[in-house]
């Protein structure tokens, strides 16, 4: 008969509209301002610099070195690199960025820059109420905004910061037992040399690498 | 090869239909009335602009006009590196990024060799057929609210779709602009809430499609507004290239998973279902139909999946720089078959990046579908053809 299809249709509206004040599954509108649903671990916007201890700009994990700049596809990022050099997070004296801006109004949100970063100083934030007043200054985000510590990290990915302080630490730890093993076996080599030059005293030493060198 | 004898001999069984009569009947003659309909238009999903030419309310003429969302994408392409494009596919068509991911990922994997883990390429099945379904989805309620069904349809539609969007969002970090595959693998492994929340999704998923096809396919108005509308003979739809849920809805028995067999498709037991008549009916049903088989595959896919590395460690992130030499990659997309062509020279960048939008090859066909029909049927008919001015322009 026709319309049967129609009424049929109008039961399947009749039940959701009726469903929607007892199942909670067809409940899904948030209200937005004063409700928010929570953001996942993996959600990313725009990349922030990431700081370490307290000092937002000598404690940027950033050496300058220009990877991200090279690499980010809509070319949203602009980079001037130090002229002088300060000691990293392994007391190694490198670059830093004089000046870092992000224009976010052409940042399309990939995460290359993330990706490619060897130092872990570049990663996603997560806040995404940035409206502005101003449609160019006012989106070119400077060194200063983008600069954040590292228990901002910390609280916004809390998994992946976990995993990256890890890898840093384990990176240092690395780092000093393959320093302490260089200075032991320079020790060792120097005392040999030292027996050696005692024993044969008349001879003098043959040139090569003296073991101060060997040991840096 | 493969896919050429397979549509040759489909192509032979099937006894070709008439086309739409150019003339119904209307006992005035008079001038024609030229309509530039759109490109602000909403019922034109995007920007897309048509030039009809009217006698009366029948559509005698129309030319279909494009561009306006030109982006240069291929271009950008071939100045950028091969990862660089990789999150500007996600923009082509942004119904289905995850899909636009994986053509384009696959198609550097042939060029530059790369063997994909097992874990990653269930990952991809999974996400692809996820995209299938929320494509499928909001394209029905799209159509309904074309044929006037406003509101209503569309947010039964959309209410599954943000549920996958979810899904995508925490896994990738983004609803639309996943950026998540990678050459040889995926970024973001998944854990196993995740994967839960996915089944949890997707066995629920077909109450909704009882649902929804309770509320339209047996509806007198939407059989009335659809069937004989746009119809489109087999042996058109294939000497013009056409591809995806339109070429099967002409009964054409043509689908890339099976063809190629690309990625994991051929483990899993799936159906292509076949249309008869070619008319927006047709289209509509096969896309309902469509979403079942994707459940079954989905299905199939969650219990196999298996702990595993997600990305082949011998691709470089930086400097990649794949052999000289040409590749073209496609899949099944949602709207039809997606590919990337591309040609290296051995440098950083593609010496030359061609995309295959179904979208936009099935649009060339707007006006052979439209003839003869009223203006109000021009949107339901471009409804039906699924398109995606992103893709469409590039």
């Amino acid at each position: 008969m026709i319309g049967t299809g129609i009424l049929k249709g109008m039961a399947v509206t009749a039940r959701n509209f009726v469903g929607s004040y007892f199942e909670k599954d067809r409940l899904t509108t948030v209200q937005y301002p004063e409700e928010r649903s929570p953001l996942p671990e993996n959600y990313r916007n725009f990349p922030f610099l990431i700081f370490d201890d307290n000092d937002p700009q000598a404690g940027l994990r950033c050496v300058a070195c220009k990877i991200c700049e090279k690499e980010c596809p809509p070319q949203c990022i602009y980079i001037v690199k130090s002229d002088d050099k300060k000691p990293d997070y392994m007391g190694k004296p490198q670059f830093y960025p004089k000046i870092f801006d992000i224009d976010i109004s052409v940042c399309m949100s990939c995460q290359i820059c993330v990706e490619v970063c060897p130092f872990e100083a570049i990663k996603m934030d997560k806040e995404f109420e940035l409206s502005q007043r101003e449609r160019f200054d006012h989106l070119l985000l400077r060194k200063e905004q983008l600069s954040k510590s590292n228990g901002y990290y910390h609280k916004i990915h809390p998994v992946e910061a976990e995993m990256v302080d890890k890898n840093l630490a384990d990176a240092v730890a690395a780092a000093e037992a393959k320093k302490k093993a260089a200075a032991e076996a320079a020790a060792k080599a120097a005392a040999a040399k030292a027996a050696a030059a005692a024993t044969a005293e008349a001879k003098p030493p043959a040139g090569g690498p003296s073991p101060s060198l060997a040991s840096s | 090869m493969n896919g050429a004898n397979g549509m040759s001999a489909a192509v032979e069984t099937i006894e070709v239909m008439e086309r739409p009569p150019l003339s119904m009947g209307s006992r005035l003659e008079g001038e024609l009335l030229e309509v530039s309909m759109g490109p602000q238009h909403p019922s034109t999903h995007g920007v897309f602009r048509m030039n009809v030419a009217l006698d009366g309310e029948i559509v005698r003429k129309l030319k279909p006009v494009f561009g306006y969302l030109h982006r240069n994408h291929e271009k950008i392409g071939e100045n950028t590196s091969y990862l660089g494009s990789m999150p500007y596919t996600d923009r082509l068509d942004y119904f289905c990024s995850m899909t636009n991911n994986w053509a384009y990922a696959l198609s550097v994997e042939k060029l530059a060799g790369i063997e994909v883990p097992e874990r990653a390429e269930y990952l991809r099945v999974i996400l692809a057929e996820l995209t299938r379904l929320q494509n499928h989805a909001s394209l029905l309620g799209f159509l309904l609210s074309d044929m006037g069904a406003w509101g209503t349809p569309l947010m039964y539609a959309f209410r599954e779709r943000e549920k996958i969007l979810d899904l995508f969002e925490s896994l990738s970090g983004s609803r639309m602009m996943c950026d998540y595959m990678r050459f040889g693998g995926c970024r973001v492994d998944a854990d196993d809430e995740w994967l839960a929340r996915a089944k949890q999704i997707v066995d629920r998923f077909p109450k909704f499609l009882d649902e929804f096809e309770e509320l339209i396919l047996g509806n007198e108005i939407v059989i009335a507004r659809t069937q004989n509308v746009g119809k489109l003979s087999a042996e058109l739809a294939v000497s013009a290239g056409i591809t995806g849920p339109m070429l099967r809805a002409c009964g054409v028995n043509y689908d890339i998973r099976k063809v190629d067999g690309y990625g994991f498709y051929p483990r899993f037991k799936f159906r292509i279902p076949l249309g008869e008549h070619g008319d927006t009916y047709d289209r509509l049903m096969m896309r309902a139909l469509e979403m079942r088989e994707s459940v079954e595959i989905l299905k199939q896919a969650f219990p196999q999946i298996a702990p595993g590395p997600i990305v082949n460690p011998k691709v470089k992130v930086r400097a990649f720089r794949p052999p000289v030499g040409e590749a073209y990659g496609r899949i099944e997309g949602p709207k039809g078959e997606l590919g990337f062509y591309l040609i290296s020279d051995g440098s950083p960048n593609p010496y030359r990046y061609r995309v295959r939008p179904p979208s936009f090859i099935n649009l060339t066909l707007l006006e052979d579908l439209c003839l003869g029909h009223t203006v109000a049927d021009v949107m339901v008919i471009l409804g039906s053809i699924d398109i995606v001015m992103g893709e469409v322009d590039r």
